[in-house]
């Protein structure tokens, strides 16, 4: 994979990596690709993807409310947070 | 005495003679996790053995599990219990709630006790990459005992836990079950619930259990199976007592032996102790033994390190910093908080497969990627629909030989990926796979693992090949799992 | 407007469904409730959860499709939208890519040119994010995550829509059709409908289509076409500059009236879309749907040309009157008492109208509870029978009968008959002719309009109760005998 952009995916991936990790990752991960290139020459022509093993359909549950849990309690292993909610730093731009 | 030497069915028999009482069996089972898993050995199957608590619920006596203690993967959720799935973010986190699994097991009367280790999220084949430490494998603590639910292979095998509860994705029950010798089922996709197990591939991840002997894993299949409203894909299917057609013979069975698996065998004492031997024996049954083709078993490795790590590249995605885990301190912005969060909390094992993922679901790879890879995947079920016409079970080796050193396979990830070439495809079509021991090999006699795959939702049928194999065989006895 | 461009609009809605729960646990859906206090291992987004489709959820969005005259999917599934925001617990968004509920449908518009279908493209079903509040802190952003998992559906125009007029009565109708079918409570203030509006010009019709301005944030029908109004003018002024257009979001800011650029995010967009593995694929029988589409009300469209072929209506008064439910019942319900469909009609453009604009609490509270339609019926047959002015009728009795007082007894008790006596009329007559002098010089000098303002002075001096119709012979008559 020559167009292994690492750096863009580490970004949507919103991972972090120093320099030296990066490289390393590189080339473990251009490796792998190439093990997977092989599918290539799998004809699939007119082949149904299997997102799931099992053929199972329409299943759900009924509108009833049931309790909620109890926020407080959970809050306190929250790394951080301000009366009853999470807390992030300051969000700038909107969605 | 140590009651973890015993199986699930022994030791209920004790129970119904009241020839010990629970407290006596918790007692001991703290005393022999305590003295052996952090012992010279160092095999490191629990995480924090010294805080580990026993929790149970008011059962009846007549219960099918009641007294019997289970120990339970770091990423099966129990109320109020630390959760982890060995990394380092999400340590502290307390479950607010129980997997499923873990309330059929209270109100079959079982005790849930300790924490077992494991590669982080279950990324792994050695349980070399916990947060925690490696664990070891009781056969040769040098050897790895196989991932990722190496803490709960290595735990029943070394008599610290009389069963446990592993999760398998592409292998990591039967692997790590075949290199420390005892047995493991991954039951067929939608058998058991998902609910309160930590999703590493939401579509291949099947919770199941790790025992000294068949009886004791059809015992607790028995419990854990069955449909939950709160997992959308389980299956409304019955559940049999999978310990009913144990003991019947298995005569006219027909085994196929693909012949994909089998061929690159090179190494004589291999071949011999994981094709022919198996062959004869399950032959002197009275079963008919042949050749089948899977031919698309070539690519299921590749097939399995897209859509695994595609699916777990999303399912980590949770793993924010925002709610609960890890956060790295001092990020002024969002961004930051999330790169560098994730960025520390995550291992190394663990980011190749998100940046793996998330490059094969990412815009302009999806159809190249994930898409053709779930394409083949269904070529790969079809194998399975094909052979399962001609054969009422598949017999291969579990894995390509017995337990590798530590180290051995860590700085290379292709080569530790292609250590689950048998055990990914029954992951990728859904269908159930045992593994039970198979052989002794070397001077250390270190176990080889067989492995028997059947048709969707017929675990009865394995259960009933693999203990006429196992009666035959006597490895159990021979490994110690059973006195 | 800057230049003449061809606008081109695509809208996006999405839509809160009335269920209970939640669209993938058992929370409740509820607006205003205590911060995290709906709140489930799902809806948090903690490990090891799984989501359970809502049923409710699914049939309402099924009657949503039907309503819209669109067509469910054969195969319906769900996928996952990645992206990373602290009010989206999972990481993910659970919603519908390429296998959604429903496709097609329209809504039929009026225009200038006549009637207008607005083409949908589709409709699918996905789980609402949380809430970031920003004003607690000057350096830190709060999370409520009560409204994460609120079930939507999201309804997708086809690019086809004209101008801003044109969204909002797509909107208008959209959201009559949506409440009708009783899919959703539309109560804006809530947040039930929220839209997102993509925008492009054009100079010419043989150019192709511009590129598109997403505009987000639009939080009541006026938004939308004040946000559609600067967006156009903009876009316009920068063509003509020669500037180069490019593709982007917007936010609309309602207090500022303008939309402005949001800050371009670091990396660009790429939910990674793939088929949810938690969810298991929806698969409806032929007979569902009929069942579904058979328990389907009258919807607006039709019901205002039931309203058009059975009273004669005119189109713009039947597309008033069947705009609600409630005042539709009820001029059928005057309309089988008493025959004169026209002046009921008037009636209710007017006075219920009025009444409703500007008591909008009282009506929110009774509707048309107590206004009986036999009041509104005795009403009329009071000036139908000269007993009462028009006039009076209006400003005096009908505030007392949209309380439940019965009309005649209104008139009784204050005095309000019509005063038809020759002797009295000519009294105010006197009256009034003396106070203007020069009205009268203008009617002897040939000025006939002049005797139009002496009967207003008559009715003011009245105070409505004097019976119009009798007042111009009688003060002509008075005038020449001067």
């Amino acid at each position: 994979m020559s167009d292994l952009n690492l750096k863009h995916i580490a970004r949507l991936a919103r991972l972090h990596f120093k320099e030296d990790e990066l490289k390393v990752f590189e080339a473990q991960v251009a490796g792998i690709l190439k093990l997977v290139d092989e599918l290539k020459e799998v004809n699939v022509d007119g082949v149904e993807p299997t997102s799931h093993p099992l053929d199972i359909k329409n299943v759900f549950r009924e509108d009833e409310v049931k309790p909620s849990l109890p926020i407080e309690e959970f809050l306190k292993q929250s790394p951080r947070s301000r009366g009853r909610f999470f807390e992030v730093p300051k969000v700038i731009e909107d969605k | 005495m140590n009651f973890a030497e015993k199986t699930i069915n022994a030791l209920a028999d004790l129970y119904q003679k009241n020839s010990c009482t629970q407290k006596e069996v918790l007692e001991s089972l703290a005393t022999a996790v305590k003295s052996k898993d952090r012992d010279s050995r160092q095999i490191h199957a629990y995480i924090a053995p010294e805080t580990a608590q026993p929790r149970h619920r008011k059962a009846d006596k007549s219960s099918k599990l009641w007294g019997i203690p289970i120990a339970v993967k770091d990423n099966i959720c129990v109320e109020r219990e630390e959760i982890t799935c060995a990394s380092k973010i999400l340590k502290g986190f307390i479950s607010p709630y129980n997997a499923t699994v873990i309330d059929k097991l209270l109100d079959a009367g079982a005790v849930i006790y300790g924490r077992t280790n494991m590669d982080e999220f279950a990324f792994g084949s050695s349980c070399e990459t916990s947060t925690y430490g490696p664990t070891r494998n009781p056969r040769d603590p040098e050897c790895v005992p196989g991932g990722s639910s190496g803490g709960s292979a290595a735990s029943v095998a070394d008599h610290t836990a009389v069963a446990s509860l592993g999760s398998d994705t592409g292998g990591s029950i039967r692997q790590p079950a075949a290199f420390c010798g005892v047995v493991g089922m991954k039951p067929t996709y939608g058998r058991v619930s998902r609910y309160g197990l930590i999703a590493f591939a939401s579509s291949l991840d099947q919770i199941g259990p790790i025992t000294k002997d068949v009886r004791d894993s059809a015992s607790l299949l028995s419990v854990i199976a069955g449909y939950d409203p709160k997992d959308s894909t389980s299956a409304d299917i019955p559940v049999p007592d999978y310990t009913a057609l144990l003991g019947k013979s298995i005569k006219g069975f027909k085994i196929g032996i693909p012949k994909e698996y089998v061929e690159g065998i090179d190494n004589p004492e291999l071949r011999k102790k994981l094709v022919e031997e198996p062959k004869k024996i399950f032959e002197s049954l009275g079963a008919s033994v042949e050749t089948v083709s899977l031919p698309h078993t070539r690519y299921a490795v590749s097939v399995y390190y897209i859509v695994a790590p595609s699916e777990a590249s999303s399912n980590l995605e949770r793993f924010d910093g925002v709610r609960f885990g890890y956060r790295e301190a001092g990020a002024s912005t969002l961004l930051d908080l999330y790169e560098k969060s994730r960025g520390t909390g995550f291992g190394a094992e663990a980011k190749r497969r998100i940046i793996l993922g998330t490059y094969s679901l990412s815009s302009g790879y999806y159809d190249a990627y994930y898409l053709k890879a779930m394409k083949v995947r269904t070529k790969i079920k079809q194998d399975f629909d094909q052979a399962f016409k001609k054969v009422d079970l598949l017999l291969t080796p579990t894995a390509p030989g017995g337990a590798f050193k530590l180290g051995e396979k860590s700085k290379n990830p292709l080569e530790m990926y292609l250590s689950d070439i048998y055990t990914i495809s029954a992951n990728l079509a859904g269908v159930p796979a045992l593994s039970i021991p198979g052989g002794l090999i070397g001077e250390k006699k270190m176990p080889l693992g067989l492995q028997l795959v059947g048709k969707p939702f017929d675990e009865a049928t394995l259960y009933q090949a693999a203990y006429a194999f196992e009666q035959a065989t006597d490895f159990h006895r021979q490994l110690g799992n059973v006195k | 407007m800057s230049a003449q461009v061809i606008v081109t609009i695509g809208l996006e809605t999405h839509v809160q469904l009335k269920s209970r729960t939640k669209i993938f646990c058992s929370c409740a859906a509820e607006f205003g409730s205590t911060p995290n206090s709906n709140v489930c291992p799902v809806c948090l987004g903690l490990p090891g959860s799984l989501p359970v489709l809502n049923r409710k959820v699914f049939s309402l969005g099924l009657r949503a499709v039907l309503a819209l005259g669109g067509t469910p999917s054969e195969v319906i599934k769900f996928d996952r939208k990645n992206y990373f925001y602290p009010d989206l617990p999972k990481g993910y968004q659970i919603s519908q890519f390429d296998h959604p509920l429903g496709r097609g449908g329209f809504v039929e518009i009026d225009t200038p040119t006549g009637v207008k279908q607005v083409v949908l493209n589709r409709l699918h079903l996905e789980e609402d994010a949380g809430k970031l509040i920003h004003d607690n802190s000057p350096t830190e952003s709060h999370v409520d995550l009560n409204r994460a998992g609120t079930p939507l559906a999201e309804i997708v125009t086809e690019p086809c829509l004209d101008s801003s007029e044109e969204a909002y009565e797509y909107l208008t109708n959209l959201k009559a059709i949506l409440k009708t079918a009783g899919v959703s409570d539309c109560d804006m203030e809530k947040g039930h409908l929220r839209c997102d509006a993509n925008v492009s010009i054009r100079k010419n019709a043989a150019d192709p289509l511009g590129k598109r301005v997403e505009i987000k944030n639009l939080n009541s029908f006026k938004a939308v076409k004040a946000a559609i109004e600067y967006e156009v003018k903009r876009q316009a002024e920068a063509l003509e500059k020669g500037e180069v257009m490019v593709q982007e979001t917007r936010l609309w800011d309602d207090t500022r009236q303008k939309t402005f650029t949001m800050r371009s995010k670091e990396d660009a967009h790429d939910y990674r879309y793939f088929p949810e593995p938690d969810l298991v694929p929806f698969h409806l029988e032929v007979s569902e749907i009929e069942e579904a589409r058979k328990s389907l009300p009258t919807l607006p469209r039709a019901r205002k040309e039931n309203l058009m072929a059975k009273y004669n209506l005119s189109e713009y008064d039947a597309r008033l009157i069947c705009a609600d439910q409630e005042i539709e019942n009820f001029f059928e319900d005057c309309v089988k008492i008493y025959n004169d469909v026209k002046t009921i009609a008037i009636w209710i453009k007017g006075s219920v109208f009025a009444y409703r604009a500007e008591n909008s609490d009282e009506f929110k509270k009774f509707g048309l509870s107590r206004l009986k339609p036999q009041l509104l019926v005795q009403l009329i047959g009071l000036v139908d029978a000269g007993t009462l002015s028009l006039q009076v009728a209006k400003e005096k009795v009908f505030p007392e009968i949209v309380r439940g007082f019965s009309p005649a007894q209104v008139v009784k008790e204050k005095g309000l008959t019509q005063v038809s006596d020759t002797g009295a009329l000519e009294g105010w007559i006197v009256e009034v002719i003396a106070a203007n002098p020069k009205v009268v010089e203008d009617f002897k000098s040939g000025k006939e309009s002049a005797v139009m303002f002496l009967v207003g002075q008559v009715m003011k001096k009245s105070q409505g109760k004097a019976n119009p119709g009798m007042l111009g012979e009688l003060i002509k008559k008075k005038l020449k005998e001067i």
